[in-house]
């Protein structure tokens, strides 16, 4: 199993987590090709966390899809943790998912006939823990993340802000070295939202490398930087800092006027 | 600042710098701490207009201050302000007269513009993030107007993301 990524001061490229070159995917279905994704180079430092964002149709849930081995890429080239992977495997792909790759949707894909317990020790059990150790880790995380109550509950009886928390718990029950999420607060309310937010923050201060597809720009500015795409390719790519007034931003809301 | 200083001495009569703070105290840091000459110069068109009428207060240690107190015409207005609706939102128009006469001003690449205005409101963002987790829960009044400013950005971005797709 790969070592949980820690934050490093500026790696060289080949101390990269991720690095993404010249990526492209083209739908060949009946109709004309879709060509979702254009050319995307991307490298990824370990401890960062990356926002992707960009209008409905720009490509983000099929680069991230590529990322985590869901879709082949057309064109391009994925390296991860110094090995390239875009030629891997079904089997190999689904491997690298369970140990070292999380992934959490939109719409929380918990399995609904097992108790929340059992939806989060699953990975760790598939990936040859042991019983007890899945257990204990399954303790560890549904603590963290405000659900020990829930444990024998049945998904279905917990609103979709609990769900989300269960699937990020699932996800990260390997300790993966990287987070995928797609759109995790898409379908959420805002305090719901919050909540998420607030363990994804978590799990980035304690060195999880995390690419999170938004359209929240609450969420997006958790992140450490923003990429942004258009049409299938990046067309802006910034770093987030914290402005030095950010009173000013509430003022432009709120104006007591003359 | 006329409306929200009649509100304020509506409860009890005060002097500026007591207005000044309990205007902190309601809005929290989210809002940037008022200029107590401002304060005063608003006290005295008030007073000029008849809304407001003060007096002297005699200190043995300390000099005079002037209290304020509300008159039955500061109340009316008071309370016309608060039962009429207030205008709706207001978008951000400065940016976008400049995106819409950017090229007559001879600026070829529109999308650096937008994609500078982004990074701007996503800093912001993170910012009211910072404020809104470093502000005391039991502050609901400066904590709902952090999230109003979230909510307004959200909306400003998004709007951002409609002008890329209709002009690029
Ligand atoms: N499985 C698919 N088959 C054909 N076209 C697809 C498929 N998935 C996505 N697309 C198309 O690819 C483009 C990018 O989609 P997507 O990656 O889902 O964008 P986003 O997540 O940014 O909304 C869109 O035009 C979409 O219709
Ligand atoms: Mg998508």
């Amino acid at each position: 199993m790969i070592a949980r990524a820690v934050p490093q001061p500026a790696p060289s490229a080949d101390e990269m987590l991720l690095k993404i070159v010249g990526l492209s995917k083209v739908y060949k279905g009946g109709g004309p090709p879709v060509h979702a994704v254009r050319g995307v180079s991307l490298s990824l430092e370990p401890g960062q966390f990356v926002a992707v964002m960009g209008p409905s149709g720009s490509g983000k849930s099929s680069l991230l899809h590529m990322l985590g081995g869901l879709e082949p890429p057309t064109t391009g080239q994925i390296w991860f943790d110094g090995a390239r992977v875009d030629g891997l495997s079904q089997a190999r792909w689904a491997m690298l998912r369970r140990r070292n790759i999380g992934f959490v949707f939109q719409f929380f894909n918990l399995v609904s006939n097992m108790t929340v317990a059992d939806n989060v020790e699953l990975p760790a059990l598939m990936s040859g823990a042991t019983r007890r150790q899945a257990k204990e880790r399954r303790i560890e995380l549904l603590a963290e993340l405000g659900l020990s109550d829930k444990a024998s509950a049945s998904p279905a009886r917990l609103s979709g802000g609990e769900q989300q928390r269960v699937a990020l718990a699932r996800a990260l029950a390997n300790r993966p070295s990287l987070l995928l999420a797609d759109e995790p607060t898409g379908n959420l309310d805002s305090l719901n939202s919050a909540d998420v937010l607030r363990v994804l923050c978590r799990v980035h201060g304690q060195g999880q490398t995390i690419i999170l597809v938004t359209h929240d720009a609450r969420a997006a500015s958790m992140a450490d930087r923003v990429v942004n795409l258009f049409d299938g390719m990046i067309i802006d790519d910034m770093d987030v800092v914290t402005p030095i007034r950010p009173s000013v931003a509430a003022a432009g809301v709120l104006r007591l006027g003359e | 600042m006329r409306l929200p200083l009649l509100a304020l001495l509506a409860k009890e009569p005060a002097h500026g710098y007591e207005l000044k703070s309990l205007l902190e105290q309601t809005f929290g840091q989210a809002y940037p701490s008022p200029n107590i000459g401002q304060i005063y110069v608003t006290l005295q068109r008030l007073e000029r207009d008849g809304l407001v009428k003060s007096q002297d207060v005699i200190q043995t240690t300390r000099p005079n201050k002037r209290v304020y107190e509300l008159t039955p015409a500061g109340r009316e207005a008071l309370a016309a302000w608060i039962e009429e609706p207030s205008e709706g939102p207001r978008v951000r128009d400065d940016f976008f007269v400049k995106l819409a006469l950017s090229p007559l001003a001879g600026v070829t690449d529109q999308m650096a513009l937008i994609n500078r205005q982004r990074r701007h409101y996503l800093n912001l963002m993170r910012g009211l993030s910072k404020l809104a987790s470093a502000t005391d829960r039991d502050s609901r009044i400066s904590l709902l107007l952090i999230e109003g400013a979230m909510l307004h950005l959200q909306a400003d971005l998004d709007w951002l993301e409609r002008c890329q797709e209709e002009l690029m």
